[in-house]
């Protein structure tokens, strides 16, 4: 037999299976997966770095000027809300790269497979709080830079940080979500922009709510990106905000159980 | 793992897929020995696909149950995901990552610890002739390199029942070859394979068994040679040294066998279609009765070509034919 006839006769022969993996080594296999795909493609990166960096920048010195007077009170104002509008943003690739997945068919292979189910999308989505972490450090380093002075100094940053994290974690099951039941990107991507532009905008990202019309403030009282916006706000600067710390984690565990639920039960049934 | 006793690897019964209104599988029932190749015939947009995808329990069945090495292809999915594996149509691992990745990401997803997973990454990529590209992105890979390392993340463990979805559409004879090699070791080595195919030829050469699909209906089933068989044994041929042999010959066997039999004056040979073998053996033994010289005589089998044309009147056409004819 030739060396590659043996390899042949080798390698088919009967390979049991082995005990099927735990729940965390397949969302870690998952999650080993996303970050190699990173290392394939940098260029994934890009939104988690230049958005932070022009956002910061466009409405720092746009509206600066314009809203609070001078940039420097603006930024201390202004960065706890467009970084929640930045990260809030790009919780949506995790939608639009599992929609890839399961045009292309890989999805298939994945479903067929004895693993505990949710693994796919934990995985990913924890790799994605990477992105989220590093969106946040570029923009609070650059604003720091520029003259953003946190209040409730490091210690604060860091609480501000996780739970916006925590809250972009339970949001992106939305976009799991969408992403299993839309079916082409395109579509997907308008539907994503058409809740998250709503949401970040009217909120109170960029100005305080009371200097709004009635109508919108109403809107802006109950929109949840609100809540995080000052929730986070609160956190950095050290006021009192624990109302809407405790809405946000309400928000965030409501939103894993229902979007969670309607993901996992649409990864099932997929047609 | 409890291996269940069983006869049959696929047990389905009046399997029902619907899409709005389209029945896109309307009713198939078929039993799949184990460990044999079950060829799955049918022209663009038959239902194979999605016939597949509900017995490797991707699709819930609108209607019909189905059994697959002994379990319920809906009350005891997971077990039925334990034994089987699914290469699909299109892209069955990750383009973006390379080779020896993709096996190793399915290593660990079967539960190989990070050693075994690499180990046995290396052990395919060797036998399927992929060390070369190991490291390459799949998406730079060859048609042919393709199908292997689709063919190999489905082998990272042994599943007892392989499904193979249009296996070598596109590939060129070569890389075809050997996609079937690999198909024919699998089964000696125990595997039940399930494919499908819009070749006649393939499912002729690899198939223990070929079920015909067409419109979501299965409107034929059998060994290759009984599906010949149905629409007549196909055809005698007999060779002579010497044309006069050969005149003496055709009449006795339009006599015999009652058909006009064409002559080959370059050959020297004798072609009439036969519809039982018992006669061809007869008109044959007649041939000797009259001290007719013969050289050598062959039977050959209709093609399944015409299998086809006679089953649904028409023959298997792809969707771009369709396309062509209608601009
Ligand atoms: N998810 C789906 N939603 C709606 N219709 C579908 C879906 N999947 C398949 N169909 C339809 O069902 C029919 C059968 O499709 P299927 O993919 O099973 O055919 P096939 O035999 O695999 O064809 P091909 O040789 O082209 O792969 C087709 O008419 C197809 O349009
Ligand atoms: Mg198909």
């Amino acid at each position: 037999m030739s060396n590659h006839e043996e390899a042949f006769e080798n390698a088919i022969t009967v390979k049991k299976r082995p005990k099927k993996p735990s729940a965390l080594s397949a969302a870690s296999t998952f999650a080993w997966r996303a970050l190699l795909r990173i290392r394939y493609v940098p260029e994934q990166l890009f939104d988690v770095t230049v958005f932070p960096i022009i956002f910061l920048l466009m409405f720092t010195y746009l509206f600066g000027g314009a809203i609070s007077g001078s940039t420097g009170e603006y930024l201390d104002f202004v960065l706890p809300g467009i970084l929640v509008m930045t990260v809030a943003m790009i919780t949506m690739y995790t939608g639009l790269d599992l929609n890839k997945d399961i045009e292309k068919g890989v999805f298939d292979r994945f479903r067929s497979l004895p693993i505990w189910r949710p693994a796919v999308l934990v995985g990913a989505l924890s790799v994605d709080a990477v992105r989220y972490l590093i969106a946040s450090t570029i923009m609070i380093t650059l604003g720091y830079i520029l003259g953003f002075r946190p209040e409730a100094g490091f210690g604060g940053v860091v609480l501000g940080v996780a739970l916006l994290l925590f809250f972009s974690f339970s949001l992106s099951w939305i976009w799991t979500m969408l992403g299993i039941i839309v079916r082409t990107e395109k579509a997907l991507m308008a539907m994503s922009m058409m809740i998250l532009f709503p949401l970040t905008f009217l909120s109170s990202v960029f100005v305080d709510p009371t200097t709004m019309p009635n109508w919108l403030q109403k809107f802006v009282d109950i929109n949840p990106i609100t809540f995080v916006v000052d929730a986070v706000r609160g956190l950095i600067h050290g006021t009192d905000a624990i109302g809407d710390i405790m809405m946000v984690i309400y928000i965030s565990i409501g939103l894993i159980l229902v979007f969670g639920t309607l993901t996992m039960y649409f990864f099932k049934n997929k047609e | 793992m409890d291996h269940k006793q069983i006869t049959y690897a696929v047990e389905a019964n009046n399997l029902v897929k619907t899409f709005g209104k389209e029945r896109a599988v309307d009713g198939i029932s078929l039993n799949v020995p184990k460990g044999i190749v079950y060829g799955f015939l049918g022209p663009n947009g038959a239902g194979k696909t999605t016939t597949i995808r509900m017995l490797a329990t991707l699709l819930q069945p609108s209607e019909g149950h189905a059994k697959v090495m002994g379990y319920d292809l809906v009350q005891e999915a997971d077990s039925v995901r334990q034994s089987i594996s699914l290469t699909g149509q299109f892209a069955s691992v990750d383009e973006e990552l390379s080779g020896r990745e993709n096996l190793i990401f399915i290593g660990r997803l079967v539960g190989f610890s990070k050693k075994d997973a690499k180990t046995r990454a290396d052990e395919l990529l060797k036998a399927f002739k992929l060390e070369d590209a190991a490291k390459r992105q799949v998406k730079k890979y060859s048609g042919g390199m393709r199908r292997r390392i689709d063919i190999a993340a489905s082998i990272v463990t042994s599943p007892d029942l392989l499904f193979l979805d249009e296996p070598t559409t596109g590939l060129d004879p070569r890389s075809r070859n050997q996609v079937w090699d690999i198909v024919r070791a699998l089964v000696k080595n125990g595997t039940t394979v399930f494919l499908t195919t819009q070749y006649l030829e393939e499912a002729d050469q690899l198939a223990d068994l070929i079920g015909v699909i067409d419109q979501g209906k299965l409107i034929a089933e059998g060994t290759s040679k009984e599906l010949k068989a149905s629409i007549g044994a196909g055809s005698l041929t007999v060779h002579f040294d010497d044309v006069t042999e050969l005149e003496k010959a055709k009449e006795i066997f339009e006599q015999q066998l009652n058909h006009f039999a064409e002559a080959n004056l370059r050959e020297i040979s004798l072609t009439v279609p036969i519809k039982e073998h018992a006669k061809a053996a007869k008109a044959i033994g007649e041939l000797a009765n009259n001290d007719v010289q013969i050289k050598d005589f062959s039977m050959s089998q209709p093609s399944l070509d015409e299998v086809f044309l006679t089953l649904t009147g028409k023959l298997p056409e792809s969707e771009g034919d369709e396309l062509h004819e209608q601009s």
